[in-house]
C-alpha cells in the first residue's frame, strides 16, 4: 500500500467525523437547505470532470468528457442557485423585537399583500 | 505546484465546513451556502489553471461548452423553478453529479485499454459506477413521481425484493470479474447498465410522500461516489468534500425519516402508502356524513376565537396561498386573535416545506411553531384551521395501529374546540389514507383551492 493511498485513507476518514459533526444540530426548516447545499458541493466533481476532459484525444473519450462537464456543471451551478432562492425566502424576517406579534393583538400595520 | 495546490484545495475544504456550519442555523444559512460557493469557485479556478497546458484542443472545446451549457441548464432551472418543484429539482441536480461521478470512473478505466485495474484505482473505479449509477437513475425515477410525470404510489409486484437482490448480486459478480479476471470495457459497461437498472428498480417501490428521504440518500450516495472518484484521480478535493456529503448526508437522511417517527429501512424496502385492501380500508367511510361549512361561518367562528392555530400543508404550497394565508392572520391579529401556525417536520413534500413558503410571504418567525412546542396548546385551542394538510394530523397515528402511518408523531389538532379543513375535495392525503377527523362533528370542511378560501374567509373576517 502506497503512503500517498494511507494519506488518502486518513483524509477520508476523518472527512467522515467532521461531515457527522458540522451538522450534528440542525433545526427542522433547514434539513432541506442543508441537503440541497451539500448537494452543491458534491458538484465539486466538475473538478474531476475537467480532469479526464482536459486529457481528451479519442472520440470516445471526447463525448465521455463533454456529458460528464455537463453534468457536473449543472450540478453546481443548479445546488447553489437553487439553495440560495431557498434560504432568500428566509431574509424577510423582522428585525427582533421591532415587529413581532404582540401578545394583546396590536400588530404592528403591515399592509403588503401577496 | 502540487504543494500549492494541496494549500489551495485545503482553503476549499476549510471553506465547505465552514459553509456547512453556518447553513445549520437560521441567521447564516445564506451566507453558509455562498461560503460554500466560494469554495467551489477556487477549487474549479485552480484545477483549471494547474491543467493549463496539458489541455488537449478538444479538450479546451468540450472544456468550454460543456461548462457553458451546464451552467446555463443549471441557473434557468433553478431560477425558473415554482417553490413548489423545488425537491425534484435537487433531486434532478443531485442525480447529474452522480452521473459525472460514474462516467470520471468510466473514462479512467477506459484509459487503460483493457488490461486490468490495479487494487487501488480498480476498487474505487468500481465504487464510483456502481453507487454514481444508482444515484443517477434513482434520482430520475425520484423526479419523474414528484413531477408527476408517472405515478406517486409505489410500484410492487411479487418477488420484487427478489429480483432487486439478484440484481444486485450480478452487479457484485460482474464487480469481482473486473478487479481480479479481465478489466474489458464490456464488463463496466455492463455493470454501469446494471446499476441504472438497480437505481430504477430501488425508487420504483417507494411512495412518493418518502421521496424527500429518498433523494437525501441518494444525495449521500452521490457524494461517496464523487470521493471514490477522488481516490481513482488522487485528488484530494474530490475525497474530502465528497466525503463530507456522504457522511453528513446520511446523518441528515436519518434525522429526516427520524422526524417521520420511522426507520431509514422501513420508508426503503416498507413500501408505504401502498393502496391495502385490509378490513379497515373502505367499507365504513361511505355512509358517514361530513359538515360542509359556508366561509361566512367559518369567518365569524375565526373573528370571535380567543387563539386560532393555522396548521399548513402540501394543498398551501399547491395554491401558492401563502400570502392569502398571512392576510388572513394579520386579519385575526388585529380583531385581537392570538395566532400561531403549526408546522409539522414533515407538512408539504420535503421537511422545511412550509417554512420557506411562509417566510416568502413575510410571516413572523415567531409565529411558527414546532410540533413539539405547539401539540400541548391544542386543547386552549378554538379553531385548529388546516389548510391543505392531512396526514399529518391523522389522529389514525396515534389510534390504529393497522394503519401505515401509525407511530409518526402527527400534531393533535383533534385536541382543539373546533377544526376547520380547507380541502379541495375529500380526497385522501399522500399517504393514501382515510382521514377519521374529517368526519368529526367538530370538524368543518370549506371546499375549495386554498387560496380562493381563504380569501372568502378574509373578506367574511372583514364583514364580521
Amino acid at each position: 500500500m502506497s503512503s500517498q493511498l494511507v494519506t488518502e485513507i486518513t483524509y477520508f476518514v476523518l472527512a467522515i467525523f467532521v461531515g457527522f459533526e458540522v451538522i450534528s444540530k440542525v433545526p427542522t426548516i433547514l434539513h432541506t437547505p442543508l441537503m440541497s447545499g451539500s448537494n452543491a458541493i458534491h458538484g465539486i466533481i466538475l473538478v474531476g470532470a475537467l480532469i479526464i476532459a482536459a486529457g481528451a484525444q479519442t472520440p470516445l473519450q471526447v463525448v465521455l468528457g463533454f456529458v460528464a462537464v455537463v453534468l457536473a456543471t449543472t450540478n453546481v451551478v443548479g445546488g447553489f442557485v437553487v439553495t440560495d432562492r431557498m434560504l432568500e425566502m428566509f431574509k424577510g424576517r423582522r428585525q427582533p423585537g421591532s415587529g413581532g406579534p404582540a401578545a394583546d393583538g396590536a400588530p404592528s400595520s403591515r399592509s403588503d399583500r401577496g | 505546484m502540487a504543494i500549492l495546490t494541496a494549500f489551495v484545495y485545503l482553503l476549499a475544504a476549510v471553506l465547505f465546513i465552514v459553509g456547512l456550519k453556518f447553513l445549520s442555523s437560521p441567521p447564516g444559512a445564506r451566507r453558509g451556502n455562498q461560503i460554500a460557493a466560494l469554495g467551489m469557485l477556487i477549487a474549479i479556478g485552480w484545477t483549471v489553471i494547474v491543467l493549463g497546458r496539458t489541455f488537449t484542443p478538444a479538450g479546451i472545446a468540450i472544456s468550454v461548452a460543456g461548462v457553458a451549457i451546464g451552467t446555463v441548464i443549471g441557473a434557468v432551472g433553478a431560477r425558473r423553478v415554482q417553490m413548489t418543484a423545488m425537491p425534484q429539482m435537487v433531486a434532478l441536480f443531485n442525480g447529474v453529479g452522480g452521473g459525472a461521478a460514474a462516467l470520471v470512473a468510466v473514462s479512467e478505466l477506459l484509459r487503460l485499454s483493457g488490461s486490468q485495474p490495479d487494487f487501488q484505482t480498480g476498487v474505487p473505479s468500481v465504487f464510483a459506477i456502481i453507487v454514481g449509477g444508482i444515484s443517477f437513475a434513482g434520482s430520475a425515477v425520484a423526479f419523474a413521481k414528484l413531477q408527476e410525470l408517472m405515478t406517486g404510489t409505489p410500484l410492487t409486484y411479487p418477488g420484487q425484493q427478489l429480483v432487486n437482490g439478484l440484481l444486485a448480486l450480478v452487479i457484485v459478480v460482474l464487480a469481482v470479474v473486473l478487479l481480479a479476471v479481465t478489466g474489458q470495457p464490456v464488463v463496466f459497461v455492463a455493470m454501469l447498465v446494471l446499476a441504472l437498472l438497480l437505481g430504477v428498480a430501488f425508487v420504483l417501490p417507494i411512495g412518493g410522500a418518502d421521496m424527500p428521504v429518498v433523494i437525501s440518500l441518494l444525495n449521500a450516495f452521490t457524494g461517496l461516489a464523487v470521493a471514490a472518484s477522488g481516490f481513482v484521480l488522487n485528488n484530494f478535493a474530490l475525497i474530502v468534500a465528497g466525503t463530507l456529503v456522504g457522511a453528513s448526508g446520511t446523518l441528515l437522511t436519518k434525522l429526516m425519516s427520524d422526524a417521520m417517527g420511522r426507520s431509514i429501512g422501513n420508508v426503503l424496502f416498507g413500501a408505504f402508502g401502498q393502496v391495502q385492501a385490509g378490513p379497515e380500508g373502505g367499507g365504513q367511510t361511505g355512509d358517514r356524513s361530513v359538515r360542509a361549512g359556508s366561509a361566512d361561518d367559518i369567518g365569524t367562528m375565526l373573528a370571535y376565537s380567543r387563539k386560532v392555530v393555522i396548521v399548513p400543508g402540501y394543498g398551501l404550497a399547491v395554491a401558492q396561498a401563502q400570502h392569502a394565508v398571512r392576510e388572513l392572520a394579520d386579519l385575526l391579529e388585529k380583531r385581537g386573535v392570538e395566532v400561531e401556525y403549526a408546522i409539522h417536520p414533515v407538512a408539504g413534500r420535503m421537511p422545511g416545506h412550509m417554512n420557506v413558503l411562509l417566510a416568502e410571504a413575510n410571516v413572523p418567525y415567531e409565529q411558527l411553531k414546532e410540533m413539539d412546542e405547539v401539540n400541548g396548546q391544542f386543547q386552549n385551542t378554538d379553531v385548529a384551521l388546516v389548510v391543505g394538510a392531512n396526514d399529518v394530523v391523522n389522529p389514525a397515528a396515534r389510534s390504529s395501529p393497522g394503519s401505515p402511518i401509525y407511530g409518526m408523531p402527527i400534531l393533535n389538532v383533534d385536541e382543539s374546540r373546533n377544526v376547520v379543513f380547507l380541502k379541495r375535495s375529500m380526497r385522501p392525503g399522500f399517504a393514501g389514507i382515510d382521514n377519521d377527523l374529517l368526519y368529526d362533528p367538530k370538524t368543518i370542511m370549506l371546499f375549495g383551492d386554498a387560496k380562493d378560501s381563504l380569501t372568502r374567509l378574509v373578506a367574511a373576517v372583514k364583514a364580521a
